[in-house]
């Protein structure tokens, strides 16, 4: 191979873009006077699982938020499964979905009943067995014909998790998808992602604060503050390089401004 | 949902599931149905007895019999026809679904009809037992009114429509504080409809907006059916040339303010 050839099979950066589940370029949103997102860029690649950090006010639920067409951007732009978004949202809604404290199911219909109509929204061919599937994964058997307004916190986050997946979705998008549930159930949930996530090829881009869900499930880790990326790796190599053995140190670190030895090298 | 979507094709099934979403809404509440049949049958009870009373001691009115009763009927369909409109679209919004169907392949226009079809359905539930209740008590039958019936019906529903459509959009860009416009606006075009008198009545100026108007066309029709027995087309044709207008505005206005609430962030807050 000459080194033509070498370049030419390069992959250029609109290619990388299009390949990526979502690329984020030079990201801007500005509300009033408030900076929320001061131009951030990021990549991520099919089938990777990568926690979004920061404390509240970080700009985590609003990047996400763009990222779903939910908020325009001030400027930059946003490339979701190779389409532009906004303007090109109608080609990627149905190949995504998201789960966020922000929202809810209705709560007079039921499980079922709610499960039916998203179904019936993203167009889910054999409706009735995904449903079916998606009770025995998630653990809904017992109330799935219960009003979603009766249900425990953990069993509508498992019902939230179920829209979430109706649609089998490519890319996943989840704010604080185990806020407010028991260790177990919390457990329980993460490990349905990873294994979501394995069988399908499947994107996940969660915002948490929960330090060792991101440990955990994350293969890389982005950490905002004041609407910038503060840092952008995988979770060892930043414990590596903020010399501490958790997340959790190193969010402390970042929220409280504390710049060690370490961090210096990184900037 | 996307507004730029609104070039791609329309899917009768996504209407399909918002309808059964409402659908399932209505039969799992009886207040909810209640209500529907609640308010319009206290309506045409009291007009009804009330004209009665003045077509026993009027001349006019005995002539004109049904003009008040009749009003009722079409000054309903307009309001309700609205209220169900908004009402489903505030379900939305009381039950913090609507980032669920922003983030969905809905298209706006796919919404909006699904939120026309409920306003019918709603419609149906709450008017039809009232004009069987103008029937029964009043012998007054709306449904003699014949195929212009199907002419006032139309541009009434129609108004409503662009009425729902454009709060509905003031509620998405300002949240639930703006919700009281949903219940209030409609009675804003109650005195300048002339619902229940000629727009003779009002002063010359006023008359001017008053047939800026479309239900005002339907009104001054039924007043021409019942008291002159004569179908004024003339009238009927102006008011859906103004309805065609309002409809396309109040669509506009709504991707407008869906534009400005996805600047300003509205729709992650949606409360007040």
């Amino acid at each position: 191979m000459t080194e033509n050839d070498k370049a030419s099979s390069r992959p250029t950066v609109a290619d990388r873009s299009s390949s990526a589940a979502i690329a984020v370029d030079h990201l801007v949103k500005v509300y009033k006077q408030t900076r929320a997102v001061d131009d951030i860029s990021f990549s991520l690649p099919r089938g990777s699982i990568t926690g979004l950090l920061g404390g509240n006010g970080a700009g985590k639920t609003t990047t996400i938020a763009m990222i779903m067409g939910l908020v325009l951007p001030t400027s930059g732009r946003v490339q979701v499964l190779g389409h532009r978004v906004p303007e090109e949202s109608a080609a990627v809604l149905g190949r995504m979905n998201f789960e966020s404290p922000y929202v809810d199911m209705p709560m007079r219909l039921t499980v079922r009943q709610n499960l039916t109509v998203f179904g019936k929204l993203y167009a889910v061919k054999n409706l009735s067995d995904r449903i079916a599937k998606l009770a025995e994964d998630l653990d809904l058997a017992d109330f799935i014909d219960r009003a979603n307004g009766k249900l425990s916190a953990g069993q509508k986050t498992r019902v939230a998790l179920a829209k979430a997946l109706i649609n089998q979705p490519e890319l996943l998008l989840l704010d604080e998808p185990t806020a407010s549930l028991d260790p177990d159930t919390a457990d329980w949930v993460r490990a349905h992602l990873e294994r979501y996530r394995r069988d399908n090829n499947a994107t996940i881009l969660l915002a948490s604060h929960n330090m060792l869900e991101v440990e955990r499930l994350c293969d890389r880790v982005i950490i905002m503050k004041r609407g910038r990326i503060e840092d952008d790796d995988t979770p060892e190599a930043i414990m590596a390089r903020y010399n501490r053995t958790t997340l959790e140190e190193v969010f402390l670190d970042v929220a409280r401004g504390r710049v060690n030895g370490a961090q210096e090298a990184v900037r | 949902m996307t507004e730029l979507s609104l070039h791609g094709g329309i899917s009768l099934h996504r209407i399909g599931a918002m309808i059964l979403r409402y659908w399932y809404l209505l039969l799992s509440s009886w207040p909810r149905l209640l209500e529907l049949l609640y308010w319009p049958a206290l309506q045409v009870i009291t007009w009804g007895f009330l004209q009665l009373y003045i077509a026993e001691n009027a001349n006019f009115f005995a002539r004109a019999g049904g003009t008040l009763i009749g009003a009722v009927i079409l000054w309903d369909i307009l309001f309700r026809g609205q209220l169900g409109f908004s009402i489903s679209f505030l379900e939305e919004m009381w039950a913090r679904n609507l980032g669920n169907l922003m983030m969905s392949p809905l298209k706006p226009i796919e919404f909006l009809l699904s939120l026309m079809v409920m306003s019918l359905i709603r419609l149906a539930i709450g008017v039809i037992p009232m004009t069987l209740l103008a029937l029964f008590l009043f012998h007054f039958n709306v449904y003699a009114l014949g195929l212009p019936l199907i002419a006032f019906f139309c541009n009434l529903i129609f108004t409503s429509w662009s009425v729902g459509i454009f709060v509905s959009g003031l509620v998405l860009r300002n949240g639930l504080g703006a919700e009281s416009i949903v219940w209030t606006l409609m009675f804003a075009i109650l005195p300048l409809a002339c619902v229940y008198y000629p727009v003779s009545v009002l002063p010359g100026w006023l008359q001017y907006v008053a047939w800026a108007l479309p239900p005002t066309y339907a009104f001054e029709g039924m007043r021409a059916l019942l008291i002159e027995h004569t179908f004024r087309t003339d009238l009927m044709l102006q008011a859906f040339a103004i309805n065609a207008v309002l409809l396309v505005a109040s669509f506009w206005a709504f991707l407008a303010l869906l534009r400005s609430a996805r600047k300003h962030g509205s729709l992650l807050s949606g409360g007040e």
